[in-house]
């Protein structure tokens, strides 16, 4: 990769940091620099990312290092605390009239972010609540625009109000609204074209709409990929048209979706929904933390951590629980591992997990590339070989033992010897974590997976900041 | 609704279309350009950072920044430069030399030639490729359309729309079909029919879909085993206003085939497109066509002088808001606006 990820620069400004010791106002200018880099290589707006850091400088320096972190884990946190603030408060999604009363729900955005997609999808959801939607082909100008929304509609099986003969908006706008209510439809979206913010007369197209029906709620869809020039069309469309949420489409590409804070920011409107995928359920809660560490290049830990939350039965809430207590007081041993490959498994294989995983250093084809499922078999049959003596205290680890583990296991002793190196350094960063503490990451054992320092798996040793 | 063969003949100079399409583009950044080159009576570290912030609030990014501007502070020093006017021109004609196309970049019209279009979700690839046909059918080429993408709900309306105002046939199989055999079908035709070009529709797919990839792929191998005489131009359309990830679409794009281009479009928005400065300084994959408008005749070939000249131009920013009003409240409806998908 001929880019270095934030992750990546990160870990090396706060290396440099923790080697200090300490946290003095240059060291938090140094690491700042970066973040600030960081952050417009993540299409974070110019202005935003100004702000944004001069927060965080105000707040990081002359705060008294936590006790448990060390200085650059401090930068982190505070710098992710700000993020999460600044992306918050968690959202309710859509808010609809009481009873059974009409919603009607705009949809705009620019050309190419999704508006269609995401309409059929919201409906879709919807009525998976038990509303009844109605969705209205309003976008009368692009060839196929109303045929798509009819078999999006068709795939959610919702139905689908068009005017095959009318080409103004306005009055397809208020033909579906008679529509929705002779027929019982409780929710309405309104499928807009998509147009420019400086398109004055597309604009008031929109404004007409609004004066011709009751829109209760206008959302706006944009490009998870789209630069700087997100907090314009976001500023645009709110100061003339008005909207009340917004919705991050294409979220599933490779994008570190900057234009989520931008447009945050901006605005001040809540970011209701992401969109994940091109399938229909692909649309997923907005989350700011996960947001925030998205753009921040530290993965979806969150993610990660409710997939093994509903992966896990009581007992291994218990014995995760149990390692948790471990992994702070900065303990792992070969029963830990036994025991987060058995989780691990259940989370749908280590592939799956890696993805999730922040800032390993590790790219998706590295992962790809190099998982090798029989080689962490042959690891659990290390560990498997060993007594349970050995398990919980590797340093009876002689070699006359370690010869009778690579025979039990079937490998070589090079390979147990090389095993048991990586598994120590796995430990000295489990040492590192250790105490840490942070409030929702500590329960979860996956960050110090041996598997990664494991034959094979070159790069897999990057330090966690967390 | 326009017809297209009206629109091309609406002789207008090619840097006035692009300026028009650029006006904003222009004077947001111009704007900036000129409050800092007038601003400033010396070059100092303050002066520096403004062209940064307005650099990169034109999405040309923090790495393609750095380095034009490493640039401009070794000149400066080398030359001994003391007036910040002077480093405009250094400016200029950096950016300029960088967005150069080479002279063989438009060979493929002398066909016969593939032209595959490819790129994420929502860029505008069906409608630049009906843009396509349209210039070309235009200039008295025989030219065919694949319309390969067989995923997106309603993509072959949308490109059969774009064929017949072209005047253009369209080889296309029901949705669900393998894009492969489509492209495989449509090769054979336009060899049959004796075709000078032939575009290819692709569907829009994320870059980081393996999947996905892999079909490009394969549509990528169909072509050059079938017609292998072809010229090929393999163009990724990129979205003006897309941000640094366009960065990582064209790397990866470049990864599976053989990149030959870029298509730039929604040029006629406030997007700045700088992004195509970070790709050509990072990737050197140059910018073929640009997209200024919603009409059949607003594809253009790209002129790096004409678009770094709009770009830096210095105009009365007063003046360029009001042609950019003039432009947007022309009244028309868009005869089309980009896909979604």
């Amino acid at each position: 990769m001929a880019f270095e990820s934030l992750s990546e620069k990160l870990n090396r400004v706060f290396q440099k940091l923790s080697r200090k010791g300490t946290l003095s106002e240059e060291d938090v200018k140094a690491a700042l620099k970066e973040v600030k880099m960081a952050l417009l290589e993540a299409d974070v707006n110019f202005r935003v990312v100004k702000q944004f850091i001069s927060s965080i400088q105000e707040r990081a320096v002359g705060e008294e290092v936590m006790k448990g972190l060390n200085p650059a884990q401090q930068v982190i946190k505070i710098v992710n605390d700000e993020m999460v603030k600044l992306m918050g408060p968690e959202t309710t999604g859509l808010q609809f009239q009481p009873g059974k009363a009409l919603t009607v729900i705009m949809m705009t955005g620019l050309q190419g972010s999704g508006k269609t997609t995401t309409a059929a999808k919201l409906a879709g959801k919807v009525k998976k609540k038990g509303k009844r939607p109605l969705l209205a082909a309003l976008d009368v100008y692009r060839p196929g625009a109303v045929k798509q929304l009819q078999v999006n509609g068709e795939k959610v099986d919702v139905p689908v109000f068009a005017m095959d003969e009318c080409r103004d908006p306005v009055v397809i706008a208020g033909e579906a609204v008679s529509h929705a209510l002779k027929y019982n439809n409780d929710v309405l979206f309104l499928d807009t074209a998509g147009r420019l913010q400086i398109d004055d007369a597309m604009m008031a197209e929109l404004e007409n709409i609004k004066k011709a029906v009751t829109v209760h709620q206008t959302i706006l869809v944009v490009d998870a990929m789209t630069g700087q020039e997100a907090v314009n069309v976001a500023k645009t469309f709110d100061e003339r048209i008005g909207i009340d949420g917004v919705i991050l489409s294409k979220m599933d590409g490779d994008t570190r979706g900057g234009a989520a804070l931008s447009v945050k920011a901006v605005t001040g409107k809540p970011i209701l929904y992401v969109g994940m995928g091109e399938k229909l359920a692909d649309l997923e809660q907005f989350y700011p933390d996960r947001m925030a560490s998205r753009i921040l290049g530290m993965g979806d830990v969150l993610t990660l951590i409710e997939k093994a939350q509903e992966s896990a039965t009581e007992e291994d809430e218990r014995s995760s629980r149990e390692m948790a207590g471990r992994l702070r007081k900065g303990k792992f041993d070969f029963n830990d591992y036994l025991e987060s490959m058995k989780q691990m498994r259940k989370m749908g294989g280590l592939g799956s997990i890696l993805g999730m995983m922040p800032n390993l250093g590790i790219s998706k084809d590295d992962i790809e590339g190099s998982i090798d499922e029989k080689k962490l078999a042959r690891m659990e049959a290390i560990v498997l070989s060993m007594t349970p003596a050995e398990r919980a205290n590797p340093k009876l680890l002689s070699p006359q033992r370690k010869f009778r583990i690579a025979k039990g296991s079937g490998n070589d002793i090079a390979d147990v010897n090389r095993f048991i190196k990586n598994f120590g350094q796995m430990q000295d960063m489990v040492k590192k974590m250790g105490g840490l503490g942070g409030k929702k990451r500590h329960g979860n054992p996956f960050g110090a997976f041996p598997g990664m320092g494991g034959p094979g798996f070159g790069r897999g040793r990057g330090g966690l900041p967390f | 609704m326009n017809e297209p063969q009206e629109e091309g003949k609406k002789k207008k100079g090619l840097f006035a279309r692009l300026k028009e399409g650029l006006s904003k583009t222009r004077s947001s950044i111009t704007s900036g350009m000129d409050r800092i080159f007038s601003g400033y009576s010396e070059i100092d570290d303050d002066f520096y950072e403004d062209l940064e912030e307005v650099m990169i609030m034109a999405d040309i990014g923090v790495n393609a920044t750095d380095s034009i501007l490493g640039r401009l502070k070794k000149q400066v020093r080398e030359q001994h430069i003391k007036d910040p006017a002077s480093c405009r021109e250094l400016l200029v004609q950096d950016i300029r030399d960088q967005m150069n196309v080479e002279p063989d970049a438009y060979d493929f019209e002398q066909g016969p030639s593939v032209m595959l279009i490819i790129g994420v979700n929502g860029v505008g690839k069906t409608t630049s490729v009906g843009k396509l046909a349209s210039l070309y059918r235009q200039e008295g080429k025989k030219v065919l359309i694949a319309a390969a993408d067989t995923f997106r709900a309603a993509a072959a309306e949308q490109i059969d729309e774009w064929g017949r105002r072209a005047d253009v046939d369209v080889i296309g199989a029901g949705a669900g079909a393998d894009p492969a055999s489509v492209v495989y079908d449509a090769v054979n035709a336009a060899k049959a029919r004796k075709a000078d070009l032939l575009l290819v529709d692709t569907a829009g797919r994320l870059h980081n879909k393996k999947n996905l990839m892999a079909e490009l792929a394969k549509i990528d191998r169909v072509i050059t085993r079938e017609w292998p005489q072809a010229r090929r131009e393999n163009l990724v359309v990129l979205d003006g206003a897309t941000g640094q990830n366009a960065l990582s679409q064209a790397r990866e794009f470049a990864g599976v085939t053989n990149l030959t281009g870029i298509i730039l479009t929604k040029m006629d928005g406030t997007a700045r497109g700088g992004v195509a400065v970070a790709i050509q300084s990072e990737l050197d994959i140059p910018v073929k066509f640009i997209g200024v408008g919603e009409k059949t005749g607003d594809l253009q070939k790209f002129d790096p002088d004409a678009y770094v000249r709009a770009l830096f131009e210095r105009d009365d920013p007063e003046e360029d808001l009001i042609e950019a009003s003039e432009t947007s409240s022309r009244g028309e409806k868009p005869e089309d606006s980009s896909e979604e998908a």
